[in-house]
């Protein structure tokens, strides 16, 4: 089949990933937005196939299978409160592939160039364009990629350089940010901020090996430069994702998201191929958004989530007073058996105690005695954004009662009952009324307001910013001990 | 060691300190407790009640006082009491140590550590032991019930077959605990509910209760009750003008007036004049729960209820909680028992009078054998304190200019990041080769119909956004695909590797995205 053909299907591809990616716009029009998804990547895997350049087909039909089957396996077993740390491993692979693409890149640029100089021909070629007479009797051997290689200029093949540089750097840098991501995400690794001695000299380092490495590369061409800046790249990710405290993960994923579109659009550039190009870009941009839109939720500095550490606060945070009154099941029974509006505030502890259908239950049976029953997701609660709406909708809590920060923090005064459960910094007063907490001026949930407040939490300490919530000693707030899970539970028993 | 409860000796005090649920607790804190023989009869809990909760029964106060080893009791204890203390004893009761000098020196002499419940700060911690609070909260609505009992009509409006009944107009004045719960309770039977308070504060908490808070039109820098410990302070003779103009306009339109208004350590003001209640209508009622400290109405009788030459019932009793004895002692045993669990910080029956407590320094009176009274200046202050000035509402103009000024402002950012964007195309351009360029306009569009598209996505939707542009990433298996024909074995190693992992992306990513939207269900 011919070239044409292949740009004809990588159109209607890219179509249908941007049909895709706008129909997530809606819950209704998003589950037709996946089909398109599939459709569009079978297309393109499949016009890539039967266009030029491609060999090996039938083992890579085979390969591609044996992956699907794994992917499959891994995709239907996976616990819904685990798919933070799955799509962190995922993204790990597609940056790892993208190192070996840029690498092959490299390889067939030198294979081109040893042919040519076999034959005793000018390589690069002084004109781009039509190859002439025995130069393009040795291009008869290239096929696909190689075959765009033998055409190129001088100018060309200095940018092509470039462009699978930038593939490779970017590609490195997500494998081992997205390995450190699933680590931390899947408690494997601690999700505490670290750093090495050196800090972000250390980073800023390892930046200007994998620049000089450029330039090395660039004058000599040779494979060792490539290999020591992926290296760098590689200590980069890695250090960096680090370096970042685990409150901060739902930004981190969404970034190295973000970084493997880009590598893939840079891929795209060296191997000239506009599919790359485009739904490298268009991953690159989204991520890039998804995270710019989480920091806003969180006021915080796009800089400083990226460079990691929760920049110090700038004097004594406020004194918190009081005590914290602790309430049994049979009091909260009791209390949400008198309210008539109820909101429940979930948060990773939720998710961690896997508490979500428990809370379903609970809602189901409130709502069934004709109570008001409603969701309050703050923007980053979890560790990925709208983490909370997945495990409340795998639960089968219908989503029109699920609401967020801005829908329903005016309605806190008129509730009886604010059931906070396993959250901690996002439901903060300090956040509006502390100067000097660490997370001033980031937006919460107003559930202090509410007439009642229980808490659902595992015992006395600060959560996972480290940061004293004095929610927690206000008069209308009682604290229910327990795990989250162990305790609706005993709620569901006492309300019937 | 015994803690023990007498019977109340002062005439018509039919409240206890100690009730058998309270009596049960404290026997888990470790302590053994006593009771002198009928101490709860009049609140309900007979002798049989007491000993089924394990409380040991003393015939007479004097033996009582000798058995037990910490006394709990209400009212203000009397000179005989007093003198049945011994050294080391303590004595937890209402004492009102500001008027009673000689009490404190009797208590002294006899070296008795005396708690006055009253004196209790009024911070957050210390609240579930605030005992004027929950007698308060007795006696609003029992000063409601009292007013109901004496007026003619009901509370609530209603239109009925036999004619059309207007609801109780209700002024309550002073809001704090007693007024607010009388609020409460005057609301719930149906009445149309004012209330006044010299703070301004709780403005918002009497709205929060249902009522209407009647404001002043008074300039002047009002008071911050944070400063006096929730309490109002004296005013201005000028606001209190203002106040007195207020209340002559309201008064012939209320059919119930409730007065609550204390100041600490001083006589209630008088705020309710005679001219007032001469303007009342017949038949309306006024209930003076500042009776016991002269009470808030000109002709107020203590412990009495009179009525005027133009038929308004004016109420004056003292003892609204003893008049709910049950409830009432139910409330204050259990502020009782609060205060000795603070006392028991081991819970092993060993009481531990901690003067470093901020709670327990500023309710001892006397302790040791000196009298601690008045206490120091407690460490914190936990009552909010007065909001800041509300942010002016714009008006239309200023929003408009706002709005403008908005629009320019975003206008000149994309105009700017339009022209840096494309002066930087513009520049590539110039030294790119063509082949490039090609290429190269396709990623900026790429990326700006991105940057377009993610924007509509539901907050919601972000985890499967996610997921599906990981699964979409995996599209480097294009190149990967591209390479694995190539000649040299490395790179198709590499290259079926890359597909081999792409795989597994493509499948994952778009199956787990697949489950997630699947569980999005409407109700």
């Amino acid at each position: 089949m011919d070239f044409g053909f292949t740009i004809a299907a990588y159109a209607v591809a890219a179509v249908l990933f941007i049909l895709s990616l706008g129909g997530l716009s809606g819950q209704e029009s998003a589950k037709r937005a996946v089909w398109y998804g599939i459709a569009g990547m079978a297309v393109a895997v499949l016009a890539t196939l039967v266009g030029p350049g491609a060999g090996f087909w039938l083992l890579s039909l085979v390969l591609i299978a044996a992956g699907g089957a794994i992917g499959v396996y891994v995709a239907q077993r996976v616990q819904m409160t685990e798919m933070p740390q799955l799509v962190a491993a995922m993204h790990s692979l597609v940056g790892l592939a993208a190192v070996f693409v840029g690498f092959n890149a490299h390889l067939e640029i030198g294979r081109v160039a040893a042919t040519y100089a076999a034959a005793d021909l000018p390589f690069p070629q002084p004109e781009y364009g039509a190859l002439a007479g025995a130069a393009k009797e040795a291009a008869e051997g290239f096929r696909g990629f190689a075959a765009i290689v033998a055409k190129k200029t001088a100018v060309e093949i200095n940018i092509l350089r470039v462009e699978l540089f930038l593939g490779i750097l970017i590609g490195a840098v997500t494998f081992t940010g997205s390995v450190v991501a699933f680590g931390k995400l899947a408690g494997k690794v601690s999700s505490k901020a670290e750093k090495l001695p050196g800090g972000h000299a250390l980073n800023a380092g390892a930046a200007l090996v994998a620049l000089a490495c450029l330039v090395w590369y660039l004058s000599s061409g040779g494979l060792l430069a490539l290999v020591i800046m992926t290296i760098a790249a590689l200590f980069v990710g890695y250090h960096l994702i680090m370096g970042i405290g685990g409150a901060d993960m739902p930004v981190v994923v969404s970034m190295l998201n973000s970084y493997s579109g880009w590598a893939a659009a840079a891929i795209g550039f060296s191997l000239g191929n506009d599919l790359l190009i485009v739904v490298g870009a268009l991953v690159g941009s989204s991520g890039a958004i998804l995270s710019y839109i989480m920091c806003k939720a969180m006021n915080r500095s796009f800089i400083s989530v990226i460079l990691g550490g929760f920049g110090g606060p700038a004097g004594a945070q406020m004194e918190v007073e009081g005590e914290q009154v602790a309430i049994e099941a049979d009091g909260v029974a009791a209390a949400l058996d008198e309210a008539d509006s109820v909101i429940i505030v979930p948060g990773y502890g939720m998710a961690v105690a896997q508490a979500q259908n428990a809370v379903s239950e609970l809602t189901r049976k409130l709502r069934g005695k004709g109570k008001e029953v409603r969701f309050a997701i703050h923007p980053v609660a979890g560790r990925l954004p709208g983490h909370m709406n997945v495990l409340l909708a795998e639960a089968k809590v219908p989503y029109d009662i699920v609401l967020e920060m801005d829908e329903i923090n005016e309605d806190f005064p008129e509730t009886d009952v604010v059931i906070v459960i396993g959250s901690n910094d996002i439901v903060n007063p300090a956040a509006q009324d502390d100067p000097n907490s660490p997370i001033a001026g980031m937006p919460v949930l107003e559930v202090w307001k509410a007439k009642q407040v229980v808490v659902s939490k595992r015992g006395q300490g600060a959560g996972y910013s480290g940061i004293e919530n004095p929610l927690f000693f206000k008069d209308n707030t009682r604290m229910f001990y327990g795990d989250a899970k162990g305790s609706v539970d005993k709620l569901l028993g006492l309300i019937d | 060691m015994k803690i023990g409860a007498p019977k109340e000796i002062m005439e018509g005090e039919n409240r206890v300190a100690m009730t058998p649920a309270s009596a049960r607790d404290l026997q888990k804190l470790g302590y053994d407790c006593v009771i002198e023989t009928r101490a709860g009869a009049a609140a309900g809990y007979s002798d049989a009640d007491y000993k089924e909760a394990g409380v040991e029964i003393i015939k007479t106060g004097a033996a009582l006082y000798k058995a037990a080893d910490v006394v709990a009791k209400v009212r203000v204890p009397t000179e005989t009491e007093l003198k049945r203390l011994r050294d080391g004893q303590t004595l937890i009761t209402f004492f009102n140590p500001a008027e009673n000098a000689d009490g404190l020196e009797l208590a002294k002499s006899k070296g008795a550590n005396v708690i006055a419940m009253e004196m209790v700060p009024r911070i957050s911690r210390a609240q579930k032991m605030d005992a004027l609070s929950s007698m308060a909260n007795v006696a609003g609505y029992r000063a409601v019930m009292e007013a109901g009992n004496n007026f003619g009509r009901f509370f609530t409006g209603q239109i009925t077959a036999a004619g059309k009944v207007p609801p109780a107009q209700v002024l309550v004045v002073g809001a704090g605990v007693a007024g607010l719960a009388a609020i409460g309770a005057s609301t719930s039977l149906g009445a149309v509910t004012h209330a006044f308070d010299v703070r301004p504060e709780v403005a918002e908490q009497v709205e929060s209760m249902g009522a209407e808070f009647v404001f002043l039109d008074f300039e002047e820098d009002q008071q911050d009750g944070a400063s006096s410990g929730g309490y109002a302070a004296p005013s201005s003779p000028e606001f209190r003008e203002a106040q007195l103009a207020k209340f002559r306009e309201l008064a012939p339109q209320m059919d119930i007036v409730i007065t609550t208004a204390l100041i600490p350590g001083r006589e209630a003001p008088k705020l309710w004049t005679e001219d007032m209640v001469k303007a009342m209508k017949p038949g309306s009622v006024i209930v003076d729960l500042a009776a016991e400290r002269g009470g808030n109405v000109e002709g107020t009788v203590k412990d009495d209820k009179v009525v005027t030459d133009n038929d308004v019932t004016i109420i004056g009793y003292t003892d609204y909680p003893s008049r709910m004895a049950r409830q009432s002692s139910n409330l204050y045993a259990t502020n009782i028992r609060h205060m000795l669990t603070d006392l028991t910080p081991e819970k092993d029956g060993q009481l531990v009078h901690d003067m470093e407590d901020d709670v327990i320094r500023g309710a001892t009176v006397t302790h040791g054998g000196e009298i601690t009274y008045p206490p120091p200046p407690p460490k914190v202050q936990a009552i909010a304190a007065q909001k800041k000035p509300e942010v002016k509402e714009p008006t239309a103009e200023e929003k408009r200019a706002a709005e403008v000024a908005a629009f320019k402002a975003q206008t000149r950012n994309q105009v700017t990041l339009l022209g840096i964007g494309g002066a930087l195309i513009l520049l590539a351009g110039l030294y790119a080769p063509a082949s490039f360029m090609q290429h190269f306009i396709v990623f900026v569009l790429a990326v700006f119909v991105g940057f377009q598209v993610i924007w509509g996505v539901a907050h919601s939707l972000h985890t499967p956004l996610m997921a599906v542009t990981n699964a979409i990433s995996s599209i480097i298996i294009l190149g990967a695909l591209m390479q694995v024909g190539a000649g040299s074995w490395l790179v198709v190693v590499l290259a079926a590797v890359s597909i081999f992992m792409a795989g597994i992306n493509i499948f994952g990513g778009f199956l787990v995205t697949r489950r997630m939207l699947a569980m999005f269900q409407k109700s």
